[in-house]
């Protein structure tokens, strides 16, 4: 018999959009709830982002499927992580072992593109942003997924970060107040939104500070 | 004898740049895309007349190009036309059809009737064998009463008293399959339309933003553009945003459109 | 590759009050390679009509000795210019007569004063489906930078300064994120009674 399906493919894209910016003494994550294939809206009310460790939260488009496998391998190690040192798993450390579950998988890849965002050791902002196979940057902002392109020039245009070539090495982290990064937060979504059509439906956004964690919701576009 | 020099065109298509361009798509180049209107258009015979209706939305791939473009099209004062399919198609079609259509009345001295624009279209469109790639809802009243047709690229063509076309057809007929009765009132009708094209809107990707309408009856019609603007922008920043740098400008040339007159202040008091 | 990124391009067009602005970066590549630096995209038609021609360099070059060789005919015959909507209407005829495997592959994007100065944008796609657009339209291969830009930075009614900050703004964050366009930017902003040309500073990677 002859090969039956020659056009299956293992993955999908289920769009989406997702954003996260350092602050001095914060962090902001925020993804829009929208699951879609196609043509076709699969769900409106989809979270892309889960929170890995007290201080480490996650936002991932792509294949909403690998997403899954991703978050419950990264979860299963930090579990491991803690019985072994009786602590939760630094943000910088969960950055690390991210891009090393993403590499594990070099040949066979997550089809997921992921911004990491939390608070280090000194309680400052840090986001890290990823490829599909584990290449990672600390950075001070980052968007990732469908709406991206639309993003990223204007989040570059309002907080333009020092090159990381400067010596002695600046501050990746944004100018912005708390209240200032959720206003841009939900400015850059309402924008990606009305021209990217895998955007939309909701906002949620997830803010990290010395306070603890807290989630916001906003309505977007829902054609 | 054929000028060797650049003429403005007698119509048609040219065909001169065909060669070159299947060589470059032969050197590994990619063949463009584009501008595609994703669509729901839908139509509906009611009690007396026709109504049409369509989204607004225009997309290139995953990106919207147009959020607010008219996808029904004039083709005589009786008749219009929905369009989806690749834009300039659509576009190009029922414009040529309409001037068609105009000089007829001129010849004959007589309203144009519905299955005239029909043929006249699915001629075009069979002559190219679908690469004229226009998907049609055609609605109006003539003398021999309201009509609704549907138009597919090939040529092929129905008849119906409900359609739907474009990525958003499914949905649109969902509704009309659930809601559609005979004799159907005006008011009635418009919500069914609206109903269906807001079915689109939310449930098809390729379709997005408003709704616009338009109603055929016997000897009057009535174009309701952006009928229902159900999508507005969700958030402005209510304290707007400076830009963190200036612009640093090189070189600025200023040209004068109007000639200013200079008036000497001692001439105005002699 | 697709062959509208060949040369690499970003055309901008936005509307204030009574007035308009037409922006494109001044790279000229071939793929990754830059050719030139100070490349013209966008050209008058005239006083207060400018078209900007992203894609392919070749084409675009052609397409605008076409529409100068149409404007002429046009002005000997009927001795004034062309409105804006006319022009448009004219591009959008002579990029479809091409449709049929063999179109100009280039992106048009027009704006112009009309009657009573009143603005007028619009762009096109290869093809001469017109786009109508009452705030911004763009092209070329930063065009998603510069939809995500424009639709973050536009306002309404602006006054020609402001007008001519946004733009330029717009035009040179986007192209910073784009690997085919950039080498700074070439603004044109248009009032009834000037054309303000300017050059602006951009990154040079």
């Amino acid at each position: 018999m002859t090969k039956q399906h020659a056009n299956w493919s293992p993955y999908d894209n289920n769009g989406g959009s997702c954003v996260a910016i350092a602050g001095a003494d914060y962090c902001v994550i925020a993804a829009d709830t929208r699951m879609s294939t196609g043509y076709n809206i699969l769900t409106r009310d989809y979270s892309k982002i889960s929170q890995l460790a007290d201080k480490s939260v996650m936002a991932s488009s792509g294949f909403q499927a690998d997403v899954k496998a991703l978050q419950k391998v990264l979860s299963a190690r930090h579990l491991i992580y803690q019985h072994q040192h009786n602590k939760q798993m630094s943000c910088p450390a969960m950055a690390q072992l991210l891009s090393n579950t993403l590499y594990y998988k070099r040949f066979f890849p997550y089809y997921a593109f992921n911004v990491l965002g939390g608070l280090d050791n000194e309680g400052k902002g840090c986001v890290f942003t990823y490829d599909a196979v584990g290449s990672y940057e600390r950075v001070g902002y980052s968007s990732q997924g469908s709406g991206s392109t639309l993003i990223m020039p204007f989040l570059d245009n309002q907080l333009k970060s020092p090159s990381p070539l400067l010596l002695p090495a600046k501050d990746a982290v944004t100018p912005l107040s708390e209240t200032e990064a959720v206003d841009l937060v939900k400015t850059v979504f309402a924008s990606a939104t009305e021209r990217d059509i895998y955007t939309g439906d909701k906002l949620e956004i997830v803010i990290l500070n010395a306070s603890g964690i807290r989630r916001e919701y906003m309505d977007l576009r829902r054609d | 004898m054929s000028p060797s020099f650049d003429l403005p065109p007698k119509g048609g298509f040219s065909f001169d740049l065909c060669r070159r361009n299947a060589m470059l798509e032969s050197k590994g180049l990619k063949a463009p895309t584009f501008l595609k209107t994703g669509t729901t258009i839908v139509g509906l015979v009611f009690q007396d007349g026709v109504i049409l209706g369509a989204d607004t939305r225009a997309t290139e791939g995953p990106i919207v190009a147009d959020k607010n473009c008219e996808k029904i099209h004039y083709m005589a004062p009786n008749i219009y036309c929905c369009g989806a399919g690749t834009a300039a198609d659509t576009e190009a079609v029922t414009d040529m059809v309409s001037s068609q259509l105009q000089l007829h009345r001129y010849h004959t001295g007589r309203e144009s009737r519905v299955v005239t624009a029909l043929t006249l279209l699915k001629k075009h469109l069979f002559n190219y064998q679908g690469h004229v790639s226009a998907a049609l809802v055609l609605g109006g009243v003539d003398v021999t009463g309201p009509h609704l047709h549907t138009i597919y690229p090939h040529g092929s063509t129905d008849t119906l008293p409900f359609a739907t076309m474009g990525s958003g057809s499914l949905a649109a007929m969902s509704v009309f399959e659930s809601k559609y009765k005979e004799g159907l009132g005006r008011d009635e009708g418009v919500q069914l339309v609206v109903e269906a094209i807001s079915a689109g809107i939310f449930n098809d990707l390729g379709s997005g933003s408003n709704v616009d309408v338009c109603v055929i009856t016997k000897g009057h019609k009535d174009y309701l553009r952006n009928h229902l603007l159900p999508n507005p922008r969700t958030y402005v920043n209510p304290k707007g945003f400076t830009f963190p740098k200036k612009t640093e400008v090189l070189l600025t040339k200023i040209i004068p459109l109007k000639e200013v007159e200079v008036i000497e202040g001692d001439a105005m008091e002699e | 590759m697709s062959i509208f990124e060949y040369n690499g391009s970003a055309l901008v067009a936005m509307v204030g009050k009574n007035c308009f602005a037409i922006a494109s970066d001044r790279r000229l590549g071939v793929q990754l390679q830059t050719i030139a630096t100070d490349f013209q995209r966008i050209s008058k038609i005239h006083d207060k009509l400018f078209i900007g021609l992203s894609g392919l360099a070749t084409d675009a070059q052609t397409l605008y000795q076409r529409l100068v060789f149409r404007h002429k005919l046009y002005q000997l015959r009927e001795e004034r210019d062309m409105k804006p909507e006319t022009f448009a209407s004219l591009v959008s005829a002579i990029l479809y007569e091409k449709r049929q495997f063999g179109p100009y592959f280039c992106q048009p994007v027009i704006a112009g004063l009309g009657d009573d100065d009143k603005p007028f944008i619009c762009t096109m796609d290869s093809i001469g489906a017109k786009e109508l657009a009452k705030d911004f339209v763009v092209a070329g291969t930063a065009s998603e930078s510069l939809y995500g830009a424009c639709e973050s930075m536009f306002k309404p009614d602006m006054e020609p300064e402001e007008l001519f900050e946004t733009i330029s703004q717009a035009l040179l964050s986007s192209v910073d994120r784009d690997c085919l366009s950039g080498w700074g930017g070439h603004v044109y902003v248009v009032t009834p009674i000037e054309v303000k040309e300017r050059i602006l500073k951009g990154r040079m990677d």
